[in-house]
């Protein structure tokens, strides 16, 4: 029984380390952000192998997210004679939660893995170390392009699945379940307002930030050969997405 | 050129090194012996301020660098050069690109300077044609060349080596010596070699350190090494020179 706590007790204060850890870093990070030269040209590197290459995910994602989410609801408002509110329901859910969750979990799989993968295995080949002995540092060139670029990208996706969520809802409710298409977007413009979206921006501002300290530090901590790095990447990918649902409750508390 | 006063470090438990002493005399290449897992990279990173040790001091240059920090540390390193075991070159850019990195990102160069000064050292450890591979696609002996060529980017007045011959076929790790040699004599800097074979120390040492139990138990040149008398050098030699036994 007390080995039972034992063993408890030393995976509770692993995870406080682990949260120190990545809270340092973000410190560590915060400071050579703010410090020249600016290195535009990592940001922007980053941004396109963040954001870019994840818009498909995203518009699929988020499209179908909309379109399903349309059809659960048409059935539950019909019961009231409700349908007409089947976009505001949409709107609001993609706009404060499903758009900024869905999107940044699905980065965090993508490419927050890849941050994970990327940085463990230059940890483990020295290279981390060869940029630090030719005097670059590497909290500096490796991970503040990365947090930055994905704090800017994952609102900006966020933007583009709302935007598809709405619309693959409307594709549902006015062209195939035939609900009349006046009400429908008009409900949504009476009901939904500006910020609920600007609040669920917020949210994935945070989440962005959140899913790439969690995933840098995972693989710039890395030990223990190409086993570290298998294990760091699938625990970034798990820890971002449980932070990212915490972080959700907190913040829907807060902003809502 | 490096003097190593008392230095300590430990790993949690583990203590690596014990109390080392060295010096390093300016020009020439120091060879560092020591089985595997003694505790000479951990010494080659101390030089370089890449670990901070728990006791001593390390005089680089005229300037203790133990306590330095920051951006002085980093200035300082920009007069080291430093090649990594299996070279550990940045495996997203080309051959070209690992060699101008310290050039582009230290130098105000333009672009077109840059290009012919890293030619040029991939010339000197023989690797221009290889410039646009990446380093996934060479082999063991290729990529310490080009790791060479990387740290000779910005003439460093110190080179450190850690165990460049290791894992190498006898002809590749003698055709990495000649290089070593060669450069040397050519720069007239001064390079630090950790390795833990005897026939490298032999072929490119002018002076010879053993490292064993966390100290450094011989330091002289090639000669008063190779015929010391010294129990731990003796126990060294013959059992590297015939593993069989």
């Amino acid at each position: 029984m007390s080995r039972l706590i034992g063993a408890l007790g030393e995976w509770v204060i692993r995870q406080v380390k682990e949260l120190g850890g990545v809270i340092l870093l973000f410190a560590d990070a915060l400071r050579w952000a703010i410090l020249p030269p600016f290195r535009l040209d990592l940001l922007i590197q980053q941004m396109e192998v963040i954001g870019v290459r994840s818009t498909l995910v995203i518009l699929l994602t988020g499209a179908f997210t909309g379109m399903v989410f349309a059809l659960q609801t048409f059935y539950a408002l019909r019961k009231f004679g409700a349908e007409t509110m089947v976009g505001v329901t949409v709107a609001l859910g993609m706009t404060r939660e499903l758009g900024p969750v869905f999107t940044s979990i699905m980065v965090t799989a993508r490419a927050g893995s890849a941050m994970a993968a990327e940085l463990g295995t230059m940890r483990i080949t020295e290279q981390i170390d060869a940029l630090e002995a030719m005097a670059i540092n590497p909290v500096k060139y490796l991970i503040v392009p990365r947090v930055l670029a994905s704090s800017i990208v994952v609102p900006i996706l966020t933007v583009i699945s709302d935007f598809v969520g709405i619309a693959g809802g409307y594709f549902v409710g006015v062209i195939l379940l035939r609900i009349n298409a006046g009400p429908f977007v008009a409900n949504i413009q009476k009901y939904v307002e500006l910020s609920d979206i600007y609040n669920g921006l917020i949210k994935a501002v945070v989440f962005g930030l959140l899913l790439s300290l969690i995933c840098c530090y995972k693989g710039y901590t890395v030990k223990g050969g190409a086993q570290g790095v298998g294990r760091a990447t699938t625990q970034s990918v798990v820890f971002s997405s449980v932070a990212i649902l915490m972080m959700d409750y907190i913040l829907t508390a807060l902003l809502f | 050129m490096i003097e190593i006063r008392e230095l300590y470090k430990s790993f949690g438990e583990q203590e690596v090194l014990k109390g080392v002493n060295l010096r390093v005399p300016e020009g020439g290449i120091t060879v560092i012996l020591g089985k595997s897992g003694a505790g000479k990279s951990v010494l080659l990173k101390h030089i370089i301020g890449l670990l901070k040790p728990d006791r001593g001091e390390i005089v680089v240059m005229g300037k203790e660098i133990t306590r330095m920090r920051g951006g002085e540390l980093n200035e300082f390193r920009k007069r080291f050069g430093m090649l990594f075991q299996e070279g550990a070159l940045f495996d997203s850019m080309t051959v070209f690109d690992n060699v101008a990195f310290p050039l582009r990102e230290h130098t105000d160069l333009p672009e077109r300077e840059i290009r012919e000064r890293a030619l040029k050292k991939l010339a000197q450890v023989g690797l221009e044609e290889a410039r646009e591979k990446m380093p996934s696609e060479l082999s063991g002996g290729m990529k310490r060349r080009v790791a060479l060529a990387r740290a000779l980017a910005l003439d460093p007045q110190i080179v450190l080596f850690d165990e460049p011959t290791t894992g190498l076929d006898p002809l590749v790790a003698a055709a990495i010596e000649d290089l070593i040699l060669e450069t040397q004599q050519r720069l007239g800097k001064t390079f630090v070699v950790i390795t833990h074979d005897i026939r490298t120390a032999r072929r490119v040492a002018s002076k010879v350190a053993l490292l064993e139990e966390g100290r450094i138990v011989l330091e002289g040149s090639p000669e008063e090494f190779f015929r010391s008398s010294h129990p731990m050098v003796r126990a060294f030699l013959s059992r590297e020179e015939a593993p069989l036994h």
